[in-house]
């Protein structure tokens, strides 16, 4: 799918910090990536590991006490760190969308759905009245709500929450943007309603030829759905590369932790290998690997030297003193 | 030998009360006050033996919650026996439950609900212990101490309140507690369900270890297959509150026979996605259980419903190999074939 050189969206040296009476909590602390058109990029990593930050900060939707210190986040090759809101806000929905997680209180209740999707194409399109409609009409039947036509006058609390995240999804799809940032999008699904909307997601990006950057805990839904992944640790990514080599090579033992810290059916163990203890608190990170504490392979280096992005293989980078080999255990 | 927890056509369900506005309607001429009842449980029956890990999976809204409330006796059952080591249990009154209470201990899903936010550690853990045993203090202290380090908590986490503590300490915090009254059975809710997978695997294996060292039995709920798995004998597939499979694990995973647990077991994403695509792909949502289907509970979903499905419910029936299945296709396996 990486067929163009240019790449879409070109983040570097990303940090987002937020400022709060109890010290400063680096959420995003030097992030860098590219992403190509047409790519669908995982952006994992556990609770506090700022991947939801960093898709808040591509569409300036940081808001006090946090703010963008510094980096750049070229889009198309624009400039969107610290733009203005003028521009942001003609950015945000018709160039870049956004998928919420939670799709009970990503759609306003006291409006039809009809209306809010409408908005949408007001705002970023010169279509009129009656081909707006008929532009919602066929978005609702693609996501695969039936007599959409009926539907656009109902509100969002009359749909399930798997019809509302299809709402959620074909609001984001309508004006054609060319990134949709997904944050964790089916996260508050069940499992049969959760491939169902990843199928649909996977599909209508692929027709409209849209990037997809999918902000998840959950490796599994990452194998099925994404190109390439980028790994996320306490605000730095400590690896990123195509998917099916990180998982089945992962170079950071950070990686390897979290492939094997979920059970595997088909290769049952009596003991999961657990990553030992916790996340450290964000506000005073150790010196040198905000990792080595839990991590079995660290030398006195680590304590001193923040490891740096490394390429490892063929697109494959790891920011790490000790990178595994292949098949190594951490 | 008998069981440490049979449940036996345990049905429970609740009475919505919305305004009187909402109930009343005119029939015949007249005004007519309507209840609303969901079933939030239609007849479910299981065993689990001594230091057994049953696992009950399935979607929300499929009542496996709802199970470990009523055996827990959260809520009282509308009908059906809960026998708790051959004690039936269903229709005890609060106080004359008391005494079982040391038999059965619950882990809940949120580890920050399920604390109390002003109680220090040693008082939560030892809340039961004072409730169920004459011991003198010093003797409880003996023991919370020696309960924390078995949850991996030292003595000094003791005397701090829960919200200085992250999501996997509390939760062993709560399995602490849970432990302090040596029960012999423990209903855990989703009890990973609220923690990152790193800490999920930390906690799982905890509650393998305690389970060996205990001889503990486990009614384990969760919507995550793969976890079910790792922690699982035997499971039970529930759907709109009926149990429509249960099986040894390693059966149910290699064999599923009823047309729910296929599309569960298919629509699990998997880190590795090498094995074949979906094979049954479900459309549509689950119906509501104000108003279940008449018949199967799944044939609005399910791909393979004739007429039979709409007109007669199907029983759960032991198929052999401890695996038993409610679903008309048993009968009529030519229907099965693409």
């Amino acid at each position: 799918m990486t067929t163009e050189m240019q790449p879409l969206l070109r983040v570097r040296e990303l940090r987002t910090w937020f400022h709060t009476f109890s010290g400063i909590v680096k959420a995003v602390n030097g992030v860098s990536f590219d992403l190509a058109a047409g790519e669908v990029m995982g952006l994992v990593g556990e609770s506090g590991g700022g991947k939801s930050v960093v898709g808040y900060s591509l569409l300036g939707l940081i808001d006090p006490p946090g703010k963008i210190e510094s980096g750049s986040i070229l889009f198309d090759g624009e400039e969107l760190a610290n733009a203005p809101e003028r521009r942001l806000r003609e950015i945000r929905g018709r160039e870049i969308a956004m998928i919420f997680q939670d799709p009970m209180t990503s759609l306003n209740p006291v409006h039809t759905v009809g209306r809010q999707m409408d908005e949408m194409l007001r705002l970023h399109t010169e279509l009129d009245k009656k081909a707006r409609r008929q532009r919602c009409v066929e978005m609702l039947e693609s996501v695969g709500i039936a007599r959409a036509e009926e539907r656009l006058e109902s509100y969002p609390h009359q749909f399930s929450g798997g019809m509302r995240q299809r709402v959620v999804i074909a609001i984001a799809l309508l004006a054609k943007p060319r990134l949709i940032i997904a944050d964790e999008p089916t996260t508050a699904l069940d499992v049969t309603i959760q491939a169902q909307i990843l199928r649909l997601m996977r599909r209508e990006i692929r027709q409209q030829g849209a990037s997809l950057i999918l902000v998840t805990h959950d490796l599994a839904v990452v194998a099925e759905m994404v190109d390439k992944i980028t790994v996320l640790y306490c605000g730095r990514v400590v690896e990123t590369g195509p998917v099916r080599q990180v998982l089945e090579a992962p170079a950071h033992p950070y990686t390897r932790g979290l492939i094997d810290s979920i059970p595997d059916p088909a290769h049952r163990l009596p003991r999961l290998r657990q990553i030992p203890g916790t996340v450290p608190d964000i506000r005073a990170l150790p010196k040198g690997c905000a990792f080595r504490a839990r991590c079995s392979g660290a030398a006195a280096i680590c304590s001193e030297v923040e490891p740096s992005l490394v390429a490892r293989a063929e697109g494959q980078s790891a920011a790490c003193h000790f990178p595994l080999v292949s098949g190594e255990t951490a | 030998m008998t069981a440490m927890l049979e449940v036996q056509d345990l049905r429970q369900e609740f009475r919505l009360n919305p305004g009187l506005l909402d109930r009343i309607s005119m029939k015949g001429g007249r005004l007519h006050l309507q209840d609303r009842i969901v079933s939030a449980v239609s007849g479910v029956s299981f065993s689990i033996a001594k230091r057994e890990v049953l696992a009950l999976v399935g979607e929300s809204g499929c009542g496996k919650s709802t199970v470990a409330k009523a055996i827990a006796r959260i809520y009282r059952p509308t009908a059906g026996n809960i026998r708790l080591d051959g004690q039936d249990i269903a229709s005890l009154s609060q106080a004359e439950l008391l005494p079982y209470r040391s038999k059965m201990q619950m882990i809940f899903q949120d580890p920050f609900a399920s604390l109390d936010p002003r109680q220090k550690v040693r008082d939560i853990v030892a809340e039961p212990l004072r409730a169920q045993s004459g011991l003198a203090s010093g003797e409880v202290a003996e023991r919370v101490a020696a309960l924390l380090a078995k949850v991996g908590l030292n003595t000094e986490h003791a005397g701090r309140y829960p919200h200085q503590f992250s999501g996997g300490q509390r939760q062993r915090i709560g399995i602490a507690r849970a432990l302090s009254v040596n029960p012999g059975l423990i209903i855990a809710d989703e009890p990973v369900s609220a923690l990152d997978v790193s800490v999920q695997a930390q906690i799982l294996n905890l509650m393998m270890d305690l389970r060996d060292e205990f001889g503990l039995a486990y009614l384990f709920i969760s919507h995550d297959l793969s976890v079910v798995h790792h922690i699982a004998d035997r499971i039970g597939v529930m759907y709109l509150g009926f149990l429509v499979e249960t099986a040894p694990r390693d059966r149910l995973f290699a064999m599923p026979r009823h047309p729910y647990t296929r599309a569960l077991l298919s629509a699990a994403p998997s880190i590795n996605p090498t094995r074949s695509r979906p094979e049954i792909e479900l459309q549509g949502e689950v119906p509501s259980a104000l108003a279940l289907p008449s018949g199967c509970c799944f044939r609005t979903r399910c791909p393979y419903a004739w007429d039979r499905c709409a007109q007669e419910r199907p029983a759960l029936r032991d198929m052999g190999d401890g695996q038993s299945v409610a679903c008309h296709l048993t009968d009529e396996p030519q229907r099965d074939m693409p």
